[in-house]
């Protein structure tokens, strides 16, 4: 327990720990002060204005950042301090695109929000307004300056939660924009799509790549034969679009409203995480036995992937081979399951809900189109598939629950906890051990990689061997990891890697809960838990225990490694410049 | 070597662009020419401070003062006063037919009332050779403070001496280091504030010029006091000559063993960087300066925490002004008592003022607190050109405010200038007579807060911008009902919610102008006239048919054709035409053209 100052806020007396904020004390007080630009732990530098109160001093101060002190007087809804409030607010929608009606986060952003809560007028200080192009080039970004307040959220996350510093504040004054280096577009920069930049966003200035246009088409075109494949995290969120409380799992109505939307097949992505598995934990096992290049580095986060690219092409070698899960299915569903079912794979259209939106870089990389055709054809993340649920009119709330479909429908507890930070690494694990050991091994739950914390390691007994690992979530994490895997200091034999916070739950994909929720809930916990309670649900929580799976095997790859394995599952990875060189001369 | 005369020639910017260091060149040749090199030196220095007279030049023994000296008078004061040893009076500034020219210059007016301290060695000295500095007392008081005083008794000295910060916020200098001494820490920076950035201000600019190494040495003093061995100077770029001339000190320091390890055979060590700034105002601002010598974009962050806490690389760090530091070395040698018995009551000490506008005198002043504003204009600056009457004047740059003509006796220190709306700023004092519209002024200092806020914070982004565009608005013709109080709103709100200090005050002159020129804005909304005839969407120039000769040359100089008429008979101004430029006007012999 941290040493208590005594405060007095709005005459109340409150005690809160040294350390804390006046915004912070006053919430234990139960009194609730508007906030902007405020990400708890992110983005706490005191620049939107909103949360200004009287502490006496000579000037209104931001509570995000200003210190409690003992005997400290406060005073959050005087006429001052409320008419403060207001007149930024005003000044702020003078100078925003009030395209309220058409912009995706109507009736889910914070700035519309606080407009309602604090009475404004709109009207009241008109001018000058910026006027920027659209940046919509990335395949999975879309950048709308028009619309950004400035609030810097997407910058601090950008630079300091994930280190990958594409975007900052250029220009100043009334003309500042927050932008790529030069203003060149976000898909010339080594941006990495992972989206947490739009999840951060309170307004719609950052947004998805909108590709529902493209899935209806399909939908709508008789003679294409269109599956669809769902990722582990997008069950566990996707509820929240539709009013269920965080964490809720709504595996089997997402599969019915798929099946509404008319999808001639949904299958679900976990079956290919236990392809994965299978391939990967090959692969480790050949690797510490054969004395190949370790650590090795998981490769599902295509976040990740192109951030590795960037930063540490001279590490590339110790990426698996493994492509992600996306693409392993969308590459068998194209081979094996097109030619059992007798489908011509030119008339297959596979799409993929994915709670990411590195995904639709993904899908166009040319190196994964094994069978000639792109493993994937489209990808959207679980707010699109929302949309369209919406669009479509299904009433998701009262939906019945429905099965995946058959024959790649079921997938072990392993598969669904890819969703969450460690899980890759404890599906594996589950596997690898078993392999090694020889036999059936009962205690399955690698608790020391589960959890929020930014770096985690594990060590496993197995014979002749201790096996160590790490996982790492958010790309700033990595960095630290690969920093010392560079330098020689990493002595781990396997590594997981997740481009976002959290790992997949809280991927830049997922619907988007405000900072209202966010400062106060750690929405990776939350919706981990319910990834963790479907695992618990499954009768099969081991990859190599997925009976369909392993037919699968039997039947077309032979066995894990195959060369046939290889050329449909596994991929190659490319050297990418950071910036062109004229731009750092 | 022994030298039977001294030429002195200014090496400050002003000068410098007026060609002096084309007269040094002259100088130096005709010496030569005439055997004389090894008789008389020139020596380039800082700003004297009359730059409104530059470039100048001064001879000593005598003391002789040559103002306004071009590259071709050169050849006449060699020949005439240090060949044949006759003063070339028509050169000398102030009383030309005086006995003793030495006398005649402290008699001008300029320098009479001045009290120099922190430019004590402005213009005396060659400030790019480290002994002159020695020579007049410099490090005296680094040594003295190292090898006899605690660094709890250097704090004490400033604490009593009262002085208070030269930057603008006046805030005491000796307690602003007394809170930095206190944290435990395994280093503390103390930073300068270089980045001198008002309109018009050039009161650092001259002291880093003209005495480098003074600000070099309080620097260290302040380490010492606080505990900090490193150093940063933050200083424009802009500022070509001042920054050359602090690498030489920095370096020559270093060379002496006055800055490095061990100075003075003590164990204190201090070393000092410069780091130059691309020009932004806001890196004035605390915060902003210490975020930019961190490498970042220059951008002011909330305190608390405040510096003394947690500054440079959340370092304790001490910032103080350039003026500020140029004080220290003098207090320390000659005691607190002496500094405080200078001014008033609760502004110590002199205060440096870069005086410009409508003056005859321009140029940079040092004067004791409670000097009044009308010793300033009147005594020193030599008045208002052509007549004109004193209408205000602005202090504190785009932060600050103005201060009427009926407040003209008012003692200038720091609490009697906020008193009145506007601030002591770095020093910046700008005259504006009756010619000068007081709406178009306060749009003037808009206009550049709104360039230079540097877009953290909404109130300073879009709030300073709006309430520009209010401002234009009004100047144009376009002001309605509702509009001053739009301004007040905005105002009060900008002033309260701003992130930081150049927010906070950016609503200043437009909360002064209103204060004491309101019937102007008035004037300007309801009756669409501009009292001064400076805003050119509410004037019209018009012909007087009586006075008007018919002579035809204004219609002749008019750019674009916008008068017309028959020989000999009065022209006419077509309004739609005008564009309002006033040639017409200067063109008339006759004075039959007016603005009305």
């Amino acid at each position: 327990m941290s040493e208590m100052v005594t405060l007095t806020i709005d005459g109340k007396e409150v005690k809160a720990p040294i350390g804390s904020t006046v915004l912070e004390a006053a919430r234990l007080a139960g009194i609730k002060i508007p906030t902007l630009c405020y990400l708890k732990d992110i983005n706490e530098i005191g620049a939107c204005r909103m949360c200004v109160v009287d502490v006496g001093a000579r000037s209104l101060q931001a509570s995000c950042v200003y210190p409690v002190s003992e005997g400290l007087k406060v005073i959050t809804n005087s006429p001052e301090v409320r008419e403060a409030r207001r007149v930024t607010l005003e000044l702020i929608l003078s100078n925003h695109d009030k395209k309220c009606l058409s912009c995706v986060r109507s009736e889910n952003c914070e700035l519309q929000k606080l407009a309602k809560d604090l009475n404004v007028d709109d009207t009241h200080f008109e001018g000058a307004s910026n006027h920027y192009e659209i940046d919509d080039l990335s395949p999975s970004i879309v950048r709308d300056p028009n619309k950004c307040i400035l609030c810097r959220r997407c910058v601090s996350i950008c630079k300091n939660v994930q280190t990958v510093s594409v975007i900052e504040t250029n220009e100043r004054g009334f003309n500042t924009i927050v932008s790529s280096p030069f203003n060149m577009a976000l898909k010339d920069t080594p941006c990495v799509n992972c989206g947490q930049c739009i999840v951060a966003c309170p307004v719609g200035a950052l947004r998805e790549k909108d590709n529902t246009d493209k899935v209806w088409e399909a939908l709508a075109n008789p003679e294409l034969h269109v599956v669809v494949q769902t990722a582990p995290a997008v069950r566990v969120a996707i509820g929240e679009e539709f009013g269920f409380p965080i964490g809720t799992r709504c595996t089997g109505k997402m599969v019915a409203a798929l099946k509404r939307l008319g999808f001639d097949k949904v299958f679900d992505t976990d079956t290919a995480a236990d392809l994965t598995i299978m391939e990967e934990g090959t692969e480790l096992i050949e690797r510490i036995k054969n004395g190949g290049k370790l650590p090795l580095i998981t490769s599902c986060s295509p976040g990740w992937i192109k951030f590795c690219e960037h930063n540490y092409p001279d590490l590339l070698e110790h990426l698996s081979s493994c492509k992600s899960p996306q693409n392993m299915f969308g590459a068998v569903l194209k081979s094996y399951y097109a030619e059992k079912m007798g489908i011509d794979p030119a008339k297959m259209f596979v799409v993929s809900v994915m709670p990411c939106t590195a995904k639709k870089f993904e899908v166009e990389r040319p190196e994964l189109a094994s069978t000639g055709y792109p493993d994937v054809d489209v990808s959207i993340t679980t707010r699109e598939a929302a949309r369209m649920i919406k669009e479509a009119g299904i009433d998701f709330v009262n939906l019945p629950d429905e099965q995946f479909d058959d024959p790649m429908g079921d997938a072990s507890g392993a598969g669904v906890i890819f969703g969450a930070t460690g899980g890759v690494m404890e599906a594996a694990l589950r596997t690898v051990v078993d392999i090694l050991t020889g036999k059936d091994n009962e205690n399955i739950e690698y608790k020391a990689v589960r959890g929020v914390e930014g770096v985690k390691v594990a060590e496993v007994e197995v014979p002749g061997l201790t096996l160590r690992a790490a996982v790492a979530h958010g790309l700033g994490n990595a960095r630290k990891l690969m920093d010392q895997v560079r330098a020689g200091e990493a002595d781990y034999h396997f590594i997981e890697i997740m481009a976002c916070p959290g790992g997949c739950v809280t991927g830049g994909g997922q619907p988007i809960q405000p900072s209202s929720v966010t400062n106060l809930i750690d929405l990776k916990a939350e919706r981990a838990k319910a990834i963790y309670a479907e695992d618990e649900s499954l009768t099969f929580r081991k990859s190599h225990k997925n009976e369909k799976m392993m037919r699968l095997y039997e039947e077309y790859f032979e066995k894990p490694g195959s060369h046939k394995a290889h050329e449909l599952l596994h991929t190659h990875y490319v050297l990418r410049e950071n910036y062109p060189e004229e731009c750092c001369k | 070597m022994f030298y039977r005369s001294h030429v002195l020639v200014c090496g400050g910017t002003g000068c410098t662009a007026s060609q002096s260091n084309e007269i040094i060149k002259q100088f130096e040749k005709l010496l030569e020419d005439n055997n004389i090199e090894n008789e008389v030196k020139v020596v380039k220095t800082g700003c004297f401070g009359l730059c409104e007279k530059g470039p100048i030049v001064v001879v000593y023994p005598e003391g002789a003062t040559y103002s306004r000296v071009t590259p071709d008078d050169v050849k006449e004061i060699v020949s005439e006063h240090l060949v044949k040893g006759r003063i070339v009076k028509r050169l000398l500034l102030g009383e030309k037919e005086a006995e003793d020219v030495s006398k005649a210059l402290e008699d001008v007016g300029f320098f009479k009332r001045q009290h120099r301290i922190a430019l004590r060695n402005c213009g005396v000295i060659n400030p790019e050779n480290i002994e002159e500095y020695i020579a007049r007392e410099g490090y005296l008081a680094l040594g003295k403070v190292l090898t006899e005083m605690s660094p709890a008794q250097v704090i004490d000295i400033i604490k009593k001496s009262g002085l208070r910060g030269r930057g603008g916020g006046g805030f005491p200098t000796g307690l602003k280091w007394e809170f930095a001494s206190k944290p435990q820490a395994d280093q503390k920076y103390v930073c300068c504030n270089a980045d001198e950035g008002d309109p018009g201000a050039f009161m650092d600019r001259s002291i880093l010029e003209g005495d480098p190494h003074s600000v070099i040495e309080a620097m260290a003093i302040a380490g010492y006091a606080i505990g900090a061995d490193k150093g940063f100077i933050y200083v424009r770029a802009e500022y070509p000559i001042a920054v050359t001339r602090l690498n030489i000190a920095l370096k020559q320091a270093k060379e002496y063993g006055l800055l490095g390890r061990n100075i003075f055979g003590t164990d204190f060590s201090f070393d000092i960087e410069i780091r130059l700034g691309a020009g932004a105002f806001v890196c004035g601002e605390e915060t902003a300066l210490m975020t930019s010598v961190e490498g970042k974009r220059g951008e002011p962050r909330p305190r608390p925490p405040f510096p003394a806490n947690k500054g440079l690389w959340q370092k304790p760090t001490i910032l103080n002004n350039v003026e500020t530091y140029a004080n220290i070395p003098a207090i320390i040698l000659n005691g607190p008592e002496w500094f405080s018995g200078i001014g008033t009551e609760k502004s110590k000490g002199t205060k440096v003022f870069a005086i410009g506008g409508k003056i005859n005198n321009t140029g940079l002043v040092e004067i004791p607190m409670g000097t009044t504003l009308r010793e300033v204009i009147y005594d020193i600056g030599g008045g208002i050109p052509n007549e004109k009457k004193f209408k205000a004047a602005q202090t504190g740059g785009p932060s600050g405010g103005c201060i009427p003509a009926d407040k003209i006796d008012t003692p200038i220190d720091y609490d009697n200038l906020t008193e009145l709306g506007s601030m002591m700023g770095s020093g910046g004092l700008i005259v504006m007579d009756e010619d000068n519209c007081m709406v178009d002024i306060a749009k003037f200092f808009l206009d550049f807060t709104v360039d230079e806020s540097c877009g953290k914070c909404p109130p300073c982004r879009i709030g300073t911008k709006r309430m520009y565009e209010i401002l234009e608005k009004i100047t144009e013709g376009r002001g309605e009902d509702g509009d001053i109080e739009k301004l007040e709103l905005l105002a009060k709100n900008i002033k309260a919610s701003a992130l930081c200090g150049l927010g906070q005050t950016a609503p200043n002159p437009i909360l002064s102008t209103l204060r004491y020129f309101r019937d102007e804005y008035e004037a300007h909304i309801y009756e669409k006239r501009c009292p001064a005839g400076v805003c050119k969407a509410l004037l019209r120039y018009v012909i007087d048919e009586d006075k008007c000769k018919g002579c035809s040359l204004c219609a002749r100089k008019c750019p674009v054709n916008a008068i017309s008429g028959e020989l000999r008979k009065p022209y006419h101004i077509d309004q739609s035409i005008c564009i309002k430029c006033g040639a017409c006007m200067e063109t008339c012999k006759f004075g039959a053209i007016s603005k009305v």
